[in-house]
């Protein structure tokens, strides 16, 4: 797929949450298409201390209003900098980065999507896909507590969508893994996407269970396109770049202990 | 229009912009974004005789102005360049220059001669100042008589231009450029980065796998300036100046110091269209200052 490198304007900020908000941003150009997985490189001009671009998972694209979604983590100076970004702004992205999901040929799979924290992003953009294909996908969203929960009304638009907190304030109590939903549906592939120790649970029931599944990797990356070779996982292919050859994996080609 | 010509020894370049070796992957990751045929030159990720799988994750460091990098010179090996990389990038017109490494003086001579035979490769860059590897690399970068032994051996294999690529990490870096020079170096690239270090707080930990790494970016780009003027004085032969040049005028400091042509590096990551606008830009401040050619400014510094 093209990559593009665009002038951008904020339309909206939303603030979600203490520490996470959402920016839409728009282009006088038709956006480019993209895949649910790929990522941008944002270009931070307000931090003195942040450098580099910033990748960020695309949330959603909203076609009939040219709108790219990204759901923005407020973790250091660069992600505390975009948090501050207003209507008109001006922001230039890298896009789209990276390969998407993998989607099924039959309508008939279950497909579950299982997000934790700032990884809920990019399963909203993957389940619009899926249901535009004419999928049901079910969401599996888990947080700390209920208040880390964000765009439920979103995600409720595309698909069946349960909860796990490890505080018990919403739906379950406890991780995405020992979630009813597992035992109650019999799922033909799951995508993941949030805390590595999340993801590894995930890989290892998955594997456990024969369900196809495919990870989202989110390592410190700088150029976003293959030039650097920072960002790499270690494969059964050995060292690729994640920017690249991700930032969807299939489980089966990591060298994770599962 | 200014002519903006330069040469390196016999190599003419169209213009005195290139990329450098690990910031711009083999130029076909970056065409989506500028046209990489109007550079000067492309030197491309270092290659070393044998497949290296690199440095383990994590091996990169964002500092202000900056970054740390330890990737330890990740590549496919000398065969797999000539016989699957090779055939792709050849046609681009634009030279592109393969950035060669080793662990010893043998395996950077096997890896020049493999390079030696291909017709669309009209120079090398010879790493001498990696620091990201524990054998070789730096290691030969940081004596006269190593740099001397690499480059001499080198020589022997390698008939067309053979640039060497200089760290900043030793006391004098223009008793190195003599001793290149002296044993049949067409040119010196400098400079690669500057060993550092990253360390959390929070954890306590260090933040690269290696512990050490190269620094990169506009933060270095006063100790390049510092280290190209001093080697202009030194040697008889083109530098190439390269350290944390993100915009023209960066380019025209460096120019203004010694630097026969320059590489962008670091900056690429960040607009992958920097080079293109400082071609544009050297073009305008020749034209505002009456320079007819751009290789005016070579050691034009007005002292």
């Amino acid at each position: 797929m093209k990559k593009y490198m665009l002038d951008m304007k904020v339309t909206e900020n939303k603030d979600l949450h203490d520490n996470y908000c959402l920016l839409k941003i728009t282009s006088d150009k038709t956006l480019p298409e993209a895949l649910p997985g790929q990522f941008v490189q944002a270009l931070v001009d307000r931090s003195p201390t942040t450098f580099l671009r910033r990748p960020i998972s695309i949330n959603y694209i909203d076609k009939k209003s040219n709108e790219l979604w990204l759901l923005i983590q407020k973790v250091g100076d660069g992600t505390h900098a975009m948090a501050t970004y207003k209507p008109g702004d001006s922001m230039n992205l890298l896009l789209p980065l990276g390969n998407g999901f993998t989607i099924p040929g039959s309508k008939e799979e279950n497909l579950l999507l299982i997000g934790g924290g700032v990884g809920t992003a990019p399963m909203l953009f993957l389940g619009a896909c899926l249901k535009e294909k004419g999928f049901k996908p079910v969401f599996l969203l888990g947080a700390r507590s209920e208040k880390d929960l964000m765009q439920l009304d979103d995600f409720q638009q595309f698909g069946t969508v349960y909860m796990t907190t490890e505080d018990g304030s919403c739906g379950e109590k406890g991780y995405v893994t020992n979630h009813s939903v597992l035992t109650n549906i019999q799922f033909n592939k799951i995508y993941t996407c949030g805390p590595k120790p999340m993801m590894q649970a995930v890989a290892r029931y998955a594997s456990a269970n024969h369900i196809a599944c495919e990870v989202s990797l989110e390592n410190m990356m700088a150029c976003g396109m293959g030039a650097c070779l920072c960002c790499v996982e270690n494969t059964r292919n050995g060292h690729v770049c994640v920017c690249t050859e991700g930032p969807v994996f299939n489980i089966d080609k990591l060298t994770w202990q599962i | 229009m200014a002519d903006l010509k330069v040469n390196i020894g016999s190599l003419e370049l169209k213009n005195p912009v290139m990329t450098a070796s690990g910031t711009f992957g083999y130029g076909t990751e970056y065409t989506d974004f500028t046209d990489i045929n109007a550079l000067g030159g492309i030197f491309v990720k270092g290659t070393t005789i044998e497949h290296r799988e690199g440095n383990p994750y994590p091996r990169m460091a964002e500092t202000p102005a900056g970054m740390l990098n330890a990737v330890g010179l990740q590549n496919k090996g000398a065969d797999y360049f000539v016989d699957k990389i090779y055939s792709a990038i050849k046609d681009y017109k634009t030279h592109m220059i393969v950035n060669v490494s080793g662990s010893s003086v043998e395996s950077y001579v096997a890896c020049a001669g493999k390079i030696a035979g291909l017709e669309q490769i009209p120079a090398i860059e010879l790493n001498i100042s990696c620091p990201n590897v524990k054998k070789g690399g730096m290691a030969f970068g940081v004596t006269c008589a190593g740099a001397a032994e690499v480059v001499r051996a080198v020589r022997r294999v390698y008939p067309k231009i053979l640039i060497v690529k200089l760290s900043p990490n030793v006391t004098d870096i223009t008793e190195i450029a003599k001793a290149v020079e002296d044993n049949g170096a067409d040119a010196v690239s400098l400079i690669n980065t500057l060993l550092g270090m990253a360390i959390n707080a929070e954890t306590r930990k260090p933040v690269l796998s290696t512990i050490t790494g190269g620094l990169s970016g506009p933060c270095i780009k006063p100790v390049a300036l510092r280290m190209v003027w001093q080697t202009y004085k030194a040697v008889n032969i083109p530098i190439i100046g390269l350290g944390g040049i993100a915009n023209w005028k960066d380019a025209v400091e460096f120019m203004l110091a010694g630097a026969t042509a320059i590489q962008v590096g670091t900056y690429n990551f960040i607009d992958p269209t920097v080079s293109a606008k400082i071609i544009e830009g050297l073009n305008g401040y020749c034209d505002q200052f009456g320079f007819k050619s751009v290789s005016e400014l070579t050691g034009a510094l007005d002292i």
